[in-house]
């Protein structure tokens, strides 16, 4: 047996520990936020906080969490009381097929509880193990630098101003 | 979307079937956004010439809750969202409470496949002239009840109202309502200065339940005793692994191994023991099927291949005219790779006899005659429902892993079965964008016009969209197998290869030949744009090479050679908000234009660029992208942005850094490692779309309009920016050819 402590809340689980974390959030957990893209570390559709640092939820072990806390997007926030960051995606229509959104509005979580004020150099940075394929690429960025504003901060040197 | 809900009938049982057209006519060409059936009653705009009848579209619930029904899918373009708006307001209800059924084969009309920015001129069409028709209709039966004329009477938020106190709900007036009646052509759609909802941009309706982690996609669901597979394939396309399947069947978390024929699976209640063991079977031997033809090096190779050669174009307007100056240029692309993020994936489920497969495939109606033919059961006993996967820009893996969790399913009887592909699977098996090469000659008269043009194109087909169980990976892998469908060349007016090969300049002489070339070394099948990524590149760059050969400003020069107001607006509107004539170049940076009509008759883009290359780093910065796009009526302005400025980014990475490797034996691209795509780093740094909007005209599609100008655009910033002429792609990379 796993405890874990999801979005607040403790859970446990009877796997394997090696099984990666991703797993057991969508099989065990049924949380569909996170998702699976490549199962090697490559392109961040898997995202999600364990304590405040965004991580490939593929590539980790499920036994190696420990007392850490877990954040998936469930945990920023609902479709009737979305977060600030969804807030800010939203606010920006910042997707189109969706499917790497969940991972981008982690890492963008985890770069603004580091900072409010990241350089666009720092927010590019913080963003890039992160892949989309449709192209979201500007709006993802407007939407982290909007996210940025809400939290009191903003992003510095920004290539394009929050409009 | 949890399986009681999918398997539920969605309408409570409450409204009876509408009738289909035969199976037979439901049989689709190979072709690319077309299919379905024939058309009934040509008078009819849309699909509706196809299903005229109303009820195929749209019904009403006892609770007013509004219901469409379209046969093309959501691939994350946002068509949902502006149908969801073309149906509320013409038929003047809430937003909040229009349903979209998209693409089921027991539910909606076979729209064929959802592909070539068609959607809203064949389906958005058809609901908004539905709509249009149903709220007439309602009106009619509240005029009948109170004695009154239809056209006295008008409607607001649900309700037919008579403005004097008297109001009737949809929801009452439609149980005496019968939407089982034909369309009719004369029903006028709304007056543009009464749309609420059309020309805004509109929240995507999708969004909320997609960035809060709803299960939202085929990769989520989840039904009752569902168990996980996952299938047994060699490297890449054109292998076979030979595996150890007793020693599979030991291996711990494998309850069962399916095989028929040389396909295989491996089935188990969890996913991540089997994960281990498909690395231990990918650990097998593969060996390489010898009926694949040998692939000659590329892009000349291409020049080498058997080919089928049709002039598809020609004009002698001033056989006369004298030219003084001769140009030509070669253009070529590699192989490139769909790279969805999330891999295929598809849900089955055999019980008594029947077949449900849930599968992000953009034709659920041909997708699921290939599998009644793979398992040799009725098509009528096969449901295909389309559930939304990630983003694929064509033809990837989708139909091909529907088509093996059915051969899966069928051997575990009322047993639902997730199999999602591996990412290696989907690098190695995805139908690759074909590899293309163009060659333009022009001819320049002493006062810098030109007078005579020709383009040349080679390429195989751009569609391998299944038709029949020989086009999907399991059909080939049955014994024994069936044959794929013979490769054809898709025809003018959209074009395959040779789609954009025609330019809409007026020049007074020109040749277009299309080189098709039915031999396929390596599996290619549709990607975003099909051959107009290529033939706009070069018609573009081209146009740039000649400006500066006459000694004429790029802009101008398209200008001077196109005599469609439309095509000169965007032109001009590109060219103004990106400050075309304000531009300074610096050292290593310069300014790009390129223009196109995707297909000649969808949507106008022009995309200006300001692009810096790196010295000895062969990086691009791109400081600036500016397109104007006109697409016709805007639906949605928002998305129409959105779609551009997203085709700009991927276009800029397919055309900069990308090229799918094969070494004659295998590919050499299994993951993002070794086939790198576009990050954030090298995303521009800022993107701006101006959209013209045209009320009341026809919706033109946005889906693909900015791949080629985009391509075009980088290539001749490029040349700007450095001297030098780049006509390889990808343009970051190889060694550029001097101007
Ligand atoms: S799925 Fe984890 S990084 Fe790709
Ligand atoms: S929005 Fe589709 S992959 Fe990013």
């Amino acid at each position: 047996m796993i405890d874990l402590t999801v979005n607040g809340a403790a859970a446990r689980v009877d796997v394997d520990p090696a099984t990666p974390l991703l797993y057991v959030l969508r099989d065990d957990l049924h949380l569909h936020a996170a998702k699976f893209g490549c199962g090697l570390g490559q392109c961040g559709a898997c995202t999600v906080l364990v304590d405040d640092r965004p991580v490939f939820s593929c590539l980790m072990p499920v036994g190696a969490i420990g007392t850490r806390k877990v954040t998936t997007v469930e945990g920023l926030g609902t479709a009737a009381k979305p977060g600030d960051v969804q807030r800010a995606f939203l606010h920006e229509q910042a997707a189109q097929c969706g499917y790497c959104i969940p991972g981008m509005m982690t890492r963008a979580e985890g770069l603004l509880r580091k900072t409010t004020t990241p350089t666009e150099y720092a927010m590019r940075t913080a963003m890039a193990p992160s892949l989309c394929r449709c192209g979201t690429h500007m709006r993802i960025l407007r939407a982290v630098r909007r996210a940025a504003v809400m939290r009191g901060g903003g992003v510095v040197d920004a290539a394009e101003p929050v409009t | 979307m949890s399986g009681q809900a999918s398997r539920r009938d969605v309408l409570g049982g409450l409204l009876v079937a509408f009738s289909f057209a035969p199976a037979a006519l439901a049989q689709t060409g190979g072709g690319e956004g077309s299919g379905g059936p024939p058309t009934v009653a040509p008078d009819l705009p849309g699909t509706l010439a196809k299903f005229p009848d109303l009820d195929a579209w749209i019904r009403i619930a006892p609770d007013g809750r509004v219901t469409v029904f379209t046969g093309k899918v959501e691939l994350g373009t946002g068509v949902k969202t502006a149908m969801a708006q073309l149906v509320a307001d013409e038929l003047d209800v809430a937003i909040e409470r229009v349903d979209l059924i998209t693409a089921d084969t027991s539910l909606t009309p076979n729209e064929g496949v959802t592909a070539g920015s068609q959607t809203l001129e064949q389906s958005g069409t058809a609901v908004a002239n539905a709509a249009a028709n149903v709220r007439l209709l309602l009106a009619e039966t509240a005029a009948g009840r109170w004695g009154v004329a239809a056209t006295s009477l008008f409607t607001r938020d649900g309700a037919v109202l008579d403005g004097q106190g008297r109001r009737a709900t949809y929801a009452e007036l439609a149980a005496s309502t019968s939407l089982a009646v034909r369309a009719r052509a004369d029903v006028p759609r709304k007056r543009l200065a009464a749309r609420r909802l059309i020309g805004r941009p509109v929240p995507r309706v999708d969004l909320p339940a997609k960035l809060t982690g709803l299960p939202s996609y085929v990769h989520d669901m989840v039904l009752p005793g569902m168990v996980h597979a996952r299938v047994l394939r060699g490297p890449s396309s054109g292998t076979r692994l030979t595996p150890d399947l007793a020693a599979l069947r030991r291996q711990s978390g494998v309850a069962k191994v399916v095989q028929v024929g040389r396909f295989a699976a491996i089935v188990g209640p969890r996913e991540w023991p089997l994960e281990q063991a498909l690395r231990v079977a990918n650990r097998g031997r593969w060996v390489r099927d010898a009926a694949v033809p040998a692939l000659p090096p590329m892009p000349a190779g291409l020049l080498t291949m058997r080919r089928e050669s049709q002039v598809i174009d020609t004009r002698r307007d001033d056989p006369a005219a004298r030219g003084i100056r001769r140009l030509s240029a070669r253009y070529d692309r590699p192989y490139l790779m769909h790279g969805a993020i999330g891999p295929s994936c598809a849900v089955a489920l055999f019980e008594e006899g029947r077949l449900t497969v849930w599968t992000h495939s953009q034709g659920v109606e041909p997708l699921r005659q290939a599998i009644a033919e793979l398992l040799a059961m009725p098509v009528d006993r096969i449901r295909c429902v389309h559930r939304e996967g990630a983003g694929c820009y064509g033809h990837n893996g989708a139909d091909d892993v529907a088509g093996d969790v059915a051969l899966i399913a069928r051997a575990m009887p009322g047993v639902p079965v997730r199999l999602q592909w591996s990412r290696e699977q989907e690098h190695g098996w995805e139908p690759l964008g074909p590899a293309m090469l163009a060659q333009v000659d022009a001819t320049l008269d002493a006062s810098g016009r030109i007078v005579d043009w020709r383009h040349q194109v080679w390429s195989n087909t751009h569609s391998t969209r299944p038709t029949a169980a020989g086009d999907l990976l399991a059909g080939s892998e049955v014994v024994p197998p069936f044959t794929p469908t013979p490769p054809k060349p898709i025809p003018q007016p959209n074009g395959g290869g040779d789609r954009n090969a025609i330019p809409l300049y007026r020049f007074p002489n020109q040749t277009i030949v299309s080189h098709f070339l039915p031999d396929m070394p390596v599996r290619v099948s549709a990607l975003r744009g099909l051959g107009a990524h290529l033939n706009i590149f070069a018609l573009e760059s081209f146009m740039d090479e000649l400006a500066v050969a006459a000694g004429r400003d790029p802009v101008a020069f398209r200008l001077a050679h196109i005599d469609d107001p439309r095509a000169a607006a965007v032109i001009r509107r590109a060219a103004d908000r990106f400050g075309w004539g304000r531009y300074r170049p610096a050292s290593n940076r310069g300014r790009g234009f390129a223009f196109a009509r995707y297909k000649n008759h969808g949507a106008y883009c022009a995309v200006a660029l300001d692009v810096e290359r790196i010295p000895d780093e062969g990086r691009l910065i791109v400081h600036r992208a500016v397109a104007a796009v006109d697409s016709g009526e805007a639906v949605n302005p928002d998305g129409i942005r959105n779609q551009v400025e997203g085709g700009i980014v991927q276009s800029l990475s397919w055309t900069a850094i990308e090229a799918a490797g094969h070494d004659g034996a295998r590919r050499t691209d299994y993951d993002w490692s070794t086939y790198p795509i576009l990050r954030f780093a090298d995303a521009p740094r800022s993107v701006s779309v101006e959209v013209i909007d045209r009320p009341g005209t026809p919706f033109l599609g946005t889906g693909e309009c900015a791949q080629g100008p985009t391509a075009a655009a980088l290539g001749n910033a490029l040349a700007a920016a450095t001297g030098v002429r780049s006509r390889s792609m990808p343009l970051a990379a190889g060694s550029p050819t001097p101007v």
